[in-house]
């Protein structure tokens, strides 16, 4: 498993896991732990993995990483 | 005998926490003692010491030895004052004419059956029945030496760390009553009668060849050198002792360390121990021998190419090359190409330096430690749920326990200290559930019978957590007044509507799980109304794709039934390293300062902006797993390792080797070279815990002190090495003494900030929190309301792991430890403890052998979707058909070969406990293991030029 693929695999597993976990809100969730767990070349290549269509990336994941995008630019 | 310097009051104190006082006169002095007091512990109290030879403090009083024996006004004849209570107005002569004359009678027939070596006896000037003679005045034996005796009894020397010698036994049976009452195994009896009795092993089998564990207790409660310690004879009696902690796992036994000169004689566990309270393990008690193997390291060493033998340097020459290293790698490729790993066998002061080497020198936060591999998801799911990454309890909690539940733990070998006092509990009456594939030893061990054991498919544990829920809520059981006062009773409602749904129930969940129904539902009950309720667990927890859930699951069930808050109850967390709890709370987790602080907090961070002195980066860094992915993708180039070996200990081998190779600049710190060191180009050589001062932190948040007992043979404690190279890239550290480390801990973490050196040596330990409300500590957490204010419900959807069985593989294998050795075996296997785990073997069903043809001891292939590797099969029911089994303990099996990339979802602990496998015959080691092998002899070359 290349790192991008095991990166699309822990974001899909995360946000599986939060869906139940966290059912009002499993995308920002998601986004949430992603940002407070990985460090930021992780973060990016899941950032670059969705600019690329993200095809693996679960529907919530995807929402995440898409957060992710939306504060990253906010930040910018 | 072992307690030199120590006091022996006889018997035990009385445990109940008021009673109430009695008054009795002793030779002529008043004493007032609580209600149930022996004579002999109310005499010794007021000074006076009753001859005696088969009591003492640690054991129930025996009353057979008739040498304490008292007159008392108002009694007829001689009672013994060891299992004689006091009374109230009692008097009491312990020494008279007449009581001389009885012990001096009693003294006479045990010295005619024993050898009058004294002088040349191990045990000379440590020895009860020397001072006991000495005591009532022995001068002569009127029965005379010649008669019928034991003096020519073999001596069983077959363990390899004590001897027993018949001939120095006195029969006082406190050797069979340690192994009952302290050790719980009921290895030792007293075989024959009167004159025949005599202390055998089992069926009289020998020490080795017996049930017998090794744990030490029978012969630290020998009054004779008939049980002693091999290195005592060796090395002779102990001089002077020094209080410390042991190094092995995370019940954190402390050990008084038994010197002449600075040479080890024994480590002897400490009578005042709050873990371990005079208890201790075939570890913790013997297999010290490693400080001083011949294959431990002493001299620094670097080399350019991991191809190249290692090339001994000076201290200065390797600090210096690490420094360099570390900025011009940091320089090329960026502040974020480098990082560490902190040790949980290392002190609380050690990893704190390694994790702030790692912040203020690195400039990232690129620091994890082996917890990610274990405990992790324990620190993740408790925070959620309660507030702190830690356990609830002590472990004095579990003697008023009366439900145990045990799940994923396998406590008598992994954690055998806190065993016995959990045998303890249970053989009082405490009622067992053990949750685990394997039929453990706790399940039906010598006194005891769980009341359910639920075996369950590896990879199901949330479902089987759930199911219990489930019956907790339809059934009504659930402790409504605690929810609504102590947790988010909204929240309650959502996970109890979700629990109570059909799809969850035993009945429903029974297929996957592999758990009868009925067996759930009688277990769930039982948690649920059997009183206090305790859950303790272990890596067969976390170590699984839902570690994080399952713990949430596991806080969910004891919130629920209202078992939170109180002694006798809780969830303890069973910590696999000595200092696994220490190293999480010193802030070696990436995204994490000490006290569970995270990075982008902005109070905290400047905090530390301030003492430091310089600007720290907000942004998590990356865990072990995520590093070795950075390495193969070319943007991290530099690894410090403090005292951990992840090529074996970590999963997928293949991965972890790929991940140090494609580094530039890897620095293992370390006592030997591991295997990790395969990959490595500087060599720090590390110290034992024998050799420095600093702290450990046990599963119970206890703080304990480790006490230097001899210099370190490297040179330099731990602490003073990452010293060194913080000073070498620029930092300005002086740390004179690890206390002064812990004062800057304590400044920083406001769970430590009453800790200090002056209050651990005042107290002997503390539980953190430690604070300005909890002066000498906590013993139980979320007394009156949970650290984060509500307990919080989390709904735990079981979602079965990606790694399945199929026709090519269609074994689940699930991996774990053995008493004798530990976690990576770097110590236990520079050990005699080799005696009785010489190598990892596969535990397989015996359907599984027959299908496969496979025999007992046969060379197996064990072959899972990462990897292959060769072992010898041990055919058993302890594991179920389809399950199979194997210990890590020994590099040239490489178990990890076999694990996957697949982990918890939240913090990245791998699924150690479910791999797919398939099991063949083979015909020994594999390709792979062979070349392996060679290549760790070439990576191990050293030239052995002097050093400055």
């Amino acid at each position: 498993m290349s790192t991008t693929d095991h990166l699309v695999y822990m974001a899909n597993q995360i946000a599986r896991e939060l869906a139940s976990q966290c059912p009002d809100r499993p995308v920002a969730a998601t986004r949430d732990h992603i940002r407070q767990f990985w460090d930021p070349r992780m973060r990016e290549a899941i950032l670059g993995y969705l600019d690329r269509g993200g095809e693996h990336l679960s529907d919530t994941a995807r929402g995440a990483v898409r957060l992710l995008r939306e504060n990253a630019e906010r930040a910018d | 005998m072992a307690w030199i310097g120590e006091r022996d009051l006889g018997t035990k104190a009385i445990a109940a926490a008021a009673p109430a006082m009695v008054t009795l006169r002793i030779d002529g002095q008043d004493v007032a003692v609580p209600e149930g007091t022996s004579i002999m512990r109310a005499a010794s109290l007021v000074g006076t010491n009753v001859p005696k030879l088969c009591a003492t403090d640690t054991l129930e009083a025996f009353g057979s030895c008739r040498l304490c024996l008292v007159e008392i006004d108002g009694r007829t004849g001689y009672p013994a004052s060891c299992t004689t209570p006091v009374a109230e107005g009692m008097v009491v002569r312990t020494q008279t004419d007449r009581l001389a004359k009885l012990r001096r009678g009693v003294m006479e027939l045990y010295i005619s059956d024993h050898p009058l070596d004294c002088l040349t006896c191990s045990a000379n000037g440590d020895c009860e029945l020397q001072d006991q003679a000495g005591a009532v005045g022995l001068r002569d034996v009127r029965y005379g030496y010649e008669g019928l005796n034991h003096l020519v009894a073999d001596k069983d020397e077959s363990n390899p760390y004590f001897t027993f010698d018949p001939a120095k036994c006195i029969v006082c049976s406190r050797c069979v009553r340690a192994c009952d009452e302290i050790q719980g195994t009921f290895a030792l009896t007293i075989e024959g009668s009167g004159f025949g009795s005599k202390v055998a092993a089992s069926q009289d089998d020998g020490f080795l060849a017996s049930e017998c564990v090794s744990c030490g207790a029978c012969v630290q409660a020998c009054p004779t050198s008939a049980l002693i310690e091999k290195s005592v004879i060796a090395a002779g009696t102990p001089d002077k002792a020094i209080v410390t902690t042991c190094a092995y796992c995370g019940v954190g036994c402390t050990f008084r360390a038994e010197m002449r000169g600075e040479q080890l004689v024994r480590m002897v566990p400490w009578k005042d121990g709050k873990a371990n309270r005079g208890h201790s393990c075939v570890k913790g008690r013997f297999a010290w021998g490693y400080a001083n193997h011949r294959d431990r390291i002493l001299n620094p060493m670097i080399r350019a190419s991991v191809d190249e033998p290692w090339r001994e340097v000076s201290w200065d020459e390797a600090i210096a090359h690490t420094a360099s290293e570390f900025r011009r790698i940091q320089a090329k490729y960026g502040k974020d190409s480098v990082g560490g790993i902190t040790s949980s066998r290392c002190t609380n002061e050690e990893t704190f330096l390694v994790q702030k080497l790692i912040r203020q020198g690195f400039g990232n936060n690129n620091v994890d430690t082996c917890a990610r591999v274990c405990h992790s998801p324990t620190g993740y799911g408790l925070k959620t749920t309660f507030g702190t990454s830690a356990g609830t309890q002590d472990f004095d909690s579990v003697a008023h326990a009366d439900v145990i539940m045990v799940i994923g733990a396998n406590p008598t070998d992994g954690h055998p200290v806190f065993a016995s006092r959990m045998k303890q509990r249970l053989r009082q009456g405490a009622k067992l559930i053990v949750i685990d594939p394997r039929r453990i030893d706790l399940v039906r061990t010598p006194h005891i019978d769980a009341a359910y054991h639920l075996p369950l498919r590896p990879g199901t544990n949330v479902a089987v957590l759930t199911a219990i829920a489930h019956v907790v809520v339809t059934e009504g059981l659930a402790d409504e007044a605690f929810v609504r006062e102590r947790c988010d009773w909204s929240e309650f409602e959502d996970w109890a509507a979700f629990v109570a749904q059909p799809e969850r129930s035993p009945e429903a969940t029974e297929a996957l799980t592999g758990v009868p129904a009925a067996d759930l539902r009688a277990a769930a009950r039982l948690f649920a109304t059997g009183g206090n309720g305790a859950i303790y667990y272990g890596l067969g927890v976390t170590e699984h794709s839902q570690g994080s859930s399952t713990v949430m699951a596991i806080a969910n069930l004891a919130m629920a039934t209202g078992n939170i808050g109180r002694e006798g109850v809780g969830v303890n967390p069973l910590r696999g390293q000595n200092n696994v709890q220490g190293s999480c709370d010193m802030g070696s987790f990436p995204h994490e300062y000490s006290g569970y602080r995270h990075v982008s907090d902005v109070a905290t961070r400047e905090m530390f902006e301030r003492a430091w002195g310089v600007a720290l980066d907000a942004e998590p860094g990356l865990r072990i797993p995520n590093m070795l992915d950075a390495a193969t993708d070319g943007t991290f180039k530099a690894l410090f390792v403090q005292g951990e070996d992840i090529l074996q200990s970590d999963p997928n081998t293949h991965h972890v080797a790929a991940g140090l190779a494609a580094m530039e600049c890897v620095v293992v710190q370390d006592l030997f070279l591991n295997e990790t060191a395969n990959y490595a180009h500087v060599f720090l050589p590390g110290s034992t815990f024998l050799e420095k001062d600093g702290t450990f932190t046990n599963a119970e948040r206890r703080i304990q002190r480790v006490r230097k007992v001899m210099e370190p043979l490297n040179g330099y404690a731990d602490w003073e090495i990452v010293q060194l190279v913080a000073n070498a890239i620029g930092l300005e550290w002086s740390y004179t003494h690890p206390s002064e480390i812990m004062d800057e801990i304590a400044a920083l973490t406001p769970t430590f900030a009453a800790v200090s050196y002056d209050a651990l040596d005042r107290l002997g330990s503390m539980q953190w929190p430690a604070n300005e409300a909890a002066p000498e500590g906590t013993p139980t957490m979320h007394v009156d309301h949970f650290v984060r204010g509500k307990g919080h419900f989390v709904v735990t959807d079981y979602i079965p792991t990606d790694e399945k069985t199929g026709p090519r593989f269609p074994l689940l294998l699930t991996t774990g430890r053995i008493l004798s050795q530990y976690n990576v075996g770097a110590q236990t296997r520079r050990t005699d403890n080799v005696v009785w785990h010489p190598e990892d073997r596969l535990e397989i069903h015996p359907h599984d052998a027959e299908n496969r043809g496979i025999r007992e001891g046969d060379w197996v292939s064990l072959r899972s979707r990462a990897g292959e590797t060769t072992l010898r099969a041990l055919i058993t029911e302890r594991v179920a058909p389809g399950v199979v089994y194997t210990t890590f303990h020994h590099p040239a099996t490489q178990a990890n070969v076999i694990t996957t990339d697949y982990s918890d979802w939240a913090t990245n602990c791998p699924e150690y406990k479910v791999t797919a496998v398939q099991v063949a015959i083979s015909n020994g080691p594999s390709d792979w293991q062979q070349s392996y092998q060679a290549q760790a002899e070439r990576s191990r070359r050293i030239l052995h030029e002097a050093a400055e």
